[in-house]
């Protein structure tokens, strides 16, 4: 399943956080390789770990976090780097578009300065002329009137708007990776498609990891895509496979549920991360359970080159 | 019969020096919803279908226009009147965390309605008796009765707003965006159960949403909204 030119290559990662009330295991042994101008989606349900695995690429979780695992970049691995190399890379070669455009934008910081910052920071240039690229910046992402719009602050801006800035801010430092994190979360119809329609086109010669639990935007973002499920990955497969004919159960599940496929239910609820159930995570949601698949935790299988699921009965 | 009646509804928002800018978020709607039908809203975000679920519960006044509701003109009723009403008429917002009190325990929030009175006087074992009938009709269960909101995730939450709902026993529910914070599988499960209760209570809804797909799931009539002005699909 390795795509030729790997651009970061994720090794056994663990990211575990402890509570009062246990060890939460967010991330637990997930391998994942993305390639170079590939881009992936990591689809899964809230609570799943998602958005864990995309902090612990750019190491943005608490001290208290115990990671382990390798994450290789440009035969590098990000794990053992240390917090000045880190922040050297961070916001410049690897970036990453925050969710929650709202909270992520600084409220009293004007558009433009905000993206200004980064450009200096990453990529060197003088005040003025971070202040210009980055009305390209904006322009770029087809924000109307960008020095207008440089000159104003996060709350005179839309919601489809302000995501526009969150993508062009995270693009700024013209990173080789970059992590999305819901980006089309809250928005409508037409906006969503809108936002789709750009990240692909910015994206472009980059490799990306968008975060999502909407299927069908992954769909149309990414080349392939993974699921998660209570902190493990279950499928990696091509889109356009995902989407008309998964593999593994909690998949054809994911995908039924889906609105305009029949709005079938996944019964039961999301399990704990403290405590998994023993044999294959999803068994006790599973309409095809097997003896074996409450015994035994199921490895990842390989199928061909570019998919691979964990699964005892799609052998 | 209809239950919902609508005539003419507008409602402005001024602003601007001298009240010179005016907004106009429903610009003159007419229409009506029969007893035990669930009428679908669309639109995008900012057409004013959110101002027009308001509307409807007098949440907000309107500017001018017309709202009857089983045949009896609510617009120009008044605070104290409007109270006595509202037990009838019920509202699901998007985000069911921030609707729940967080200092109050799944089985008190349900209980809630009971211990105001809503159902007429009750003891305490009746209501509790009540509690674990409707946590049951929603899918949770006994377990759930002692947590708090944050101990919930977002689709249980919801399932407790329905309970608390359906403790009201309404006969109208503004159902706004209420899957919108949720997953997919998620959605799935609570629009499945809202139909379910839908047809065991005979409730009649205005399901609003920017989903088409999901409205189309859930209505058996569906309105378009564009700039504050309704439309109809043929």
């Amino acid at each position: 399943m390795a795509p030729l030119d790997v651009m970061l290559d994720i090794i056994s990662l663990r990211a575990h956080f402890p509570t009062q009330d246990g060890l939460v295991k967010a991330v637990d042994e997930v391998s994942l390789q993305i390639g170079k101008n590939e881009r992936v989606g990591l689809i899964g349900e809230t609570g799943c770990g998602k958005t864990v695995l995309g902090m612990s690429i750019i190491r943005l979780l608490l001290p208290t976090t115990r990671i382990t695992g390798r994450i290789i970049y440009q035969g590098r691995d990000l794990l053992s780097l240390s917090e000045e190399e880190m922040r050297h890379l961070r916001g410049g070669e690897i970036a990453m578009i925050f969710q929650n455009p709202t909270t992520s934008l600084n409220p009293v910081l004007k558009i433009g300065d905000q993206i200004a910052e980064v450009i200096r920071l990453h990529r060197g240039l003088d005040k003025e002329e971070a202040k210009a690229e980055a009305v390209q910046m904006l322009d770029a992402a087809m924000i109307p009137e960008p020095l207008k719009r440089a000159d104003q602050y996060p709350h005179e801006l839309s919601g489809g708007m302000k995501e526009r800035v969150m993508i062009a801010m995270g693009l700024a430092g013209q990173p080789f990776f970059v992590i999305a994190d819901e980006p089309t979360k809250g928005l409508d119809a037409l906006t969503k498609a809108e936002i789709i329609k750009l990240i692909r086109d910015m994206t472009a010669d980059r490799s990306m990891l968008m975060i999502t639990h909407d299927l069908n935007a992954a769909g149309e973002a990414c080349n392939r895509i993974a699921v998660m499920y209570a902190g493990e990955l279950l499928e990696v497969a091509p889109a356009q496979t995902i989407l008309s004919d998964p593999g593994h159960p909690y998949t054809q599940g994911f995908v039924s549920s889906l609105p305009s496929l029949g709005l079938h239910p996944i019964p039961g609820s999301s399990p704990s991360l403290i405590d998994p159930p023993k044999g294959c995570r999803f068994h006790p949601r599973c309409p095809r359970a097997k003896d074996i698949c409450k015994r035994e935790h199921p490895p990842m299988i390989s199928l061909g080159k570019d998919a691979c699921v964990r699964c005892f009965l799609c052998t | 019969m209809h239950l919902i009646e609508v005539m003419d509804l507008k409602k402005y928002y001024r602003s601007g020096l001298f009240n010179r800018q005016c907004t106009r978020a429903i610009d003159g709607a007419s229409f009506h919803i029969d007893r035990g039908e669930t009428l679908g809203l669309v639109g995008e975000s900012g057409c004013g279908k959110t101002t027009l679920g308001q509307l409807l519960l007098r949440l907000i006044e309107p500017t001018s226009g017309r709202i009857f509701f089983d045949s009896k003109d609510i617009t120009g009723l008044s605070r104290r009147e409007m109270r006595r009403l509202r037990p009838r008429m019920q509202m699901i917002f998007q985000d069911p965390e921030s609707s729940l009190d967080p200092r109050m325990r799944t089985a008190e929030s349900i209980a809630e309605p009971f211990r105001l009175g809503l159902r007429g006087r009750m003891s305490r074992s009746e209501i509790e008796e009540k509690v674990l009938e409707l946590i049951d009709a929603v899918g949770l269960n006994a377990e759930h009765l002692n947590r708090f909101p944050h101990q919930l995730s977002g689709g249980q939450n919801q399932r407790v707003v329905l309970a608390r709902i359906l403790a009201i026993k309404p006969e109208f529910i503004v159902a706004d965006e209420p899957t919108a914070s949720l997953d997919v599988s998620v959605q799935a499960q609570i629009l499945h159960l809202m139909m379910d209760l839908k047809s065991e209570f005979g409730l009649t809804m205005l399901f609003i949403s920017h989903d088409r797909e999901v409205v189309e799931h859930m209505s058996d009539r569906i309105a378009f909204m564009d700039n504050g002005r309704v439309s109809w699909e043929e």
